[in-house]
């Protein structure tokens, strides 16, 4: 994975599979703090607050509304696991 | 001996038995294929989930360990959870993970440890509540919900939560039937409290340090709970693929039987039929010949 620039990201509720795939960027808003992550980001964990993820790849942006949250960042990318979570609806710029 | 038209009569009614076998055996097969599915849908959350648990225990020892994680040090008070199906035509589906639960009440009965049980499912507690009444803590029927998702599960796993941090319960198993292929479901025992962490689906990390915010006690304190959940949801929702194939198999023996019946019942009804005529022609013969 570390010969790409693009982050790979999966968002997972019990019920399936949201999203997955490789991304530039995503934001979330962890418990302390909404941070950013990039591909190639140091091993990091954190509950996530109510709120919403945003995953930016390109010109795209797609929007997840996510309750009951945690963020798992390590060298194969980043998981986010949510006991829910539904998308806003994806918007082209 | 029955007359011919008792035998027709019989012969009809296995016919109509055999109609309605064979029509559950269809729905359950649609419905199996449903199940299947959304078994297999939960996995990645719940794999995940354990591998981030393993991750977090690895690197917790000693007191600050949460006691869900590595139990109070207790096993006295047994807690054990039965999950069934709210119904039944399957086979030995739902007895099979009763008798497995049974079988485990009474080795921790006979260690001297006091057992409380909660089922989940109408049949499971149908066939315990003689045995264990006075035991049974709650039970949870969920023949009502449409589609298993983790806001139905979240109640039960708050009350095994509570009970664990209550004190009632030291040590909290799970009976339920695992979905190995849809000819096997093997009755299973799941340990919920302490947390059955699995090193083997721990990633490797290559060696990087991890940052936790907030801290890995922490981090685990609102996770276990969770996991819990996960863990019950998975587990129901395997146990609804299983209860599927079990009755589809249930009913594809029971359409097979009965088909075999009305094919001996018919041969026996026909050659009565034929020895009715026979009797019948002689008697007529033998009269014309006598006059």
């Amino acid at each position: 994975m570390a010969d790409t620039d693009k982050l790979h990201v999966s968002l997972v509720t019990p019920e399936r599979e949201l999203f997955a795939g490789e991304v530039d960027q995503v934001v979330a808003p962890g418990v302390e703090g909404e941070f950013g992550v990039l591909a190639h980001h140091a091993p990091f964990m954190t509950t996530l607050a109510e709120g919403d993820v945003t995953i930016l790849d390109g010109v795209t942006k797609r929007v997840f509304q996510v309750r009951g949250g945690f963020a798992d960042v390590n060298e194969d990318g980043m998981t986010i696991l949510a006991e829910h979570a539904n998308e806003y609806g994806e918007n082209v710029h | 001996m029955a007359s011919l038209k008792d035998m027709r009569t019989q012969i009809g009614s296995v016919k109509a038995t055999q109609k309605i076998t064979k029509a559950m055996q269809m729905v359950a097969a649609a419905k199996l294929k449903r199940a299947q599915d959304s078994a297999e849908n939960a996995r990645p959350y719940a794999k995940r989930m354990a591998a981030v648990i393993a991750n977090l225990a690895r690197g917790i020892t000693g007191d600050s360990a949460p006691q869900m994680l590595v139990g109070n040090g207790s096993t006295t008070h047994q807690l054990v959870v039965v999950a069934t199906a709210d119904r039944g035509l399957a086979g030995g589906f739902n007895s099979n993970i009763v008798r497995a639960a049974r079988e485990f009440i009474a080795q921790q009965t006979a260690a001297g440890n006091k057992v409380r049980l909660i089922t989940i499912g109408r049949k499971g507690r149908d066939q315990l509540k003689r045995q264990f009444g006075d035991k049974i803590v709650e039970s949870f029927d969920l023949s009502g919900t449409k589609v298993l998702t983790i806001d139905v599960v979240a109640p039960i796993a708050d009350l095994i939560a509570r009970e664990f941090s209550e004190g009632r319960a030291d040590v909290v198993t799970l009976f339920y039937s695992r979905f190995q292929s849809v000819i096997a479901q093997v009755p299973s025992a799941k340990r919920l409290i302490p947390a059955d962490v699995d090193l083997s689906a721990l990633e490797d990390t290559h060696g990087a340090v991890y940052e936790y915010e907030p801290s890995e006690e922490e981090l685990l304190e609102t996770l276990l709970p969770r996991n819990l959940s996960v863990q019950l949801l998975a587990s129901l929702l395997e146990n609804n693929a299983g209860f599927y194939a079990s009755q589809m198999s249930a009913m594809d023996n029971a359409t097979r039987n009965a088909g075999e019946m009305i094919n001996a019942m018919t041969l026996k009804y026909n050659r009565k039929r034929q020895a009715q005529i026979t009797t019948e022609l002689i008697e007529i013969i033998a009269g014309a010949e006598a006059l």
